[in-house]
């Protein structure tokens, strides 16, 4: 089953730093170079993946539309469902990337007692979708105070707002939570939903262990096998401004944490989770629907060769004179033939 | 590449957002770890210099400790704190703590700006400075 398999991999990610940086001391490699690797890998990966679409050519207008296109003055032109313009595109593709408003219109298809098909609204996955991924970016820019000192002011009210319930002492940070919670329910949906069990593939399933676990060893970390977060810093800061140090006596849990950040990194570029970067070269959304209005060159077009019925005509006049089909044009007198060749091939 | 000045300029804009905290550390490489320091009259004092807990538990965990403290001694009125030695501390911020820590800007604050720590500590409790001040 593809979750176990997932799972067992996000294991053996876990026990590798925890032998490596805990029982074998090292340091230097789990904090320092494996980290530089994965961001290497990331960033490198990433444009390697954006270039590689944008080499591949798009023959057709394919944008999905949901909405009246532009037609008549007289009819109500849908702008967002249907954009015809570049900005209709751009203000379309920014509510999609930062609202997800593909996904809120999911629906839930069910047959009723009487057989008959019905289809529901179904806003979960969309409100999971967004808690996730937004917790999941508040999560990533409080990280900036372990790369940046003095740490940036915004990062201070981001902190202030997350911690604002004031719980224990360091505060609890709601994110963190919601992070591990939103990750849990995407997994619970994929194994208790049967239509989605069914199309579910390690690939899933993994990248949700593996988030999983980041936030969990993440928590585990802030809340309970606590390390000296001065020595932390001091390791962070060292690799952002590339001058690294490994302070001792760092708790492993801190290294396992690194490990499977730089998992994810690495990981990241190659997997489903390239949508960071897939969803704005998305034919369906980034292109206007404007295929009546604007003429859209096929990019894989090469000059076609074509034979002409003027040319078939000029290559079997004579034949078919002689078998007495008709031809459009008589042939030429004997001084105008040559002429009249030359301006036939030239119309080509 | 189809489109491709869209696509350069999209991926120059990713990349600074994502290597932000490296360009932007450019010429920092000498910040220094903060040392708080134990220079204060009544820690000079001490013979054994040796605070509640050992000194890498307290690195790591003061601030459990202390909200620990907080609910001993503010909701449960227990005042007397048996440490990981066997003896018994007073189980208050300002009179234990900060009785050889009174030097909060250079021991407190040190390490709580370079980890952009905010502790509500102070909203309650004052600093020695601020104490004496409002004798």
């Amino acid at each position: 089953m593809g979750a176990l398999f997932s799972f067992g991999a996000v294991v053996v990610l876990l026990l590798i730093p925890a032998i490596g940086a805990g029982a074998l001391k090292m340091h230097s490699l789990f904090g320092v170079v494996i980290p530089y690797l994965a961001v290497v890998i990331f960033l490198g990966g990433l444009i390697y993946r954006v270039v590689g679409w944008g080499k591949v050519p798009v023959p057709f207008k394919i944008p999905t539309t949901c909405g009246q296109q532009k037609s008549l003055p007289w009819i109500k032109h849908s702008k967002l469902e249907s954009p015809a313009t570049s900005w209709e595109v751009a203000a379309r593709m920014f509510l999609e990337v930062v609202l997800f408003r593909s996904l809120f219109r999911n629906l839930r298809t069910e047959k009723t007692p009487a057989d008959r098909v019905v289809y529901a609204s179904s806003k979960w996955l969309w409100l999971g979708g967004i808690a996730f991924h937004y917790s999941f970016l508040i999560v990533f820019i409080r990280h900036l105070r372990f790369f940046k000192h003095p740490t940036p002011k915004f990062v201070s009210i981001i902190e202030s707002f997350d911690g604002f319930l004031q719980i224990g002492s360091p505060h609890l940070f709601v994110t963190g939570l919601v992070l591990f919670g939103a990750a849990f329910y995407l997994f619970l949906r994929r194994v208790f939903v049967p239509a989605v069990r069914y199309i579910s593939l390690p690939a899933d399933y993994f990248p949700l262990f593996l988030i999983m676990a980041i936030a969990g060893t993440g928590m585990l970390m802030r809340y309970f096998w606590k390390v000296d977060i001065i020595k932390v810093k001091e390791l962070t800061l060292g690799l952002a401004t590339f001058n690294p140090t490994v302070p001792d006596g760092i708790g492993v849990i801190f290294y396992i944490h690194l490990f499977l950040v730089s998992a994810l990194f690495a990981y990241f570029p190659f997997s489903k989770l390239v949508h960071l970067g897939g969803v704005f070269l998305s034919p369906t959304r980034n292109l206007a629907n404007n295929s009546r209005m604007v003429y859209h060159p096929n990019p894989w077009n090469y000059p076609v060769k074509v034979h002409t019925y003027e040319e078939y005509e000029e290559e079997f006049r004579d034949k078919m004179i002689a078998v007495g089909i008709p031809v459009e044009k008589e042939p030429p007198k004997e001084e105008e033939e040559k002429a009249e060749t030359e301006e036939t091939e030239g119309k080509e | 590449m189809y489109d491709g000045g869209k696509i350069i300029a999209g991926i120059i804009i990713f990349l600074a957002f994502a290597t932000f905290p490296f360009y932007s550390n450019i010429g920092k490489a000498d910040i220094k770890p903060p040392k708080p320091s134990l220079d204060t009259p009544v820690i000079k004092e001490l013979a054994v210099k040796k605070c509640v807990e050992p000194k890498e538990y307290m690195r790591a965990n003061h601030m459990q400790l202390l909200i620990d403290w907080r609910d001993a001694a503010l909701r449960e009125g227990k005042r007397i704190y048996i440490n990981s030695r066997g003896e018994e501390v007073f189980i208050s911020l300002q009179n234990t703590c900060m009785k050889c820590h009174s030097n909060k800007k250079k021991f407190c604050d040190e390490c709580h700006s370079y980890a952009n720590v905010d502790p509500y500590c102070w909203d309650c409790h004052f600093a020695k400075a601020k104490q004496e001040e409002q004798r």
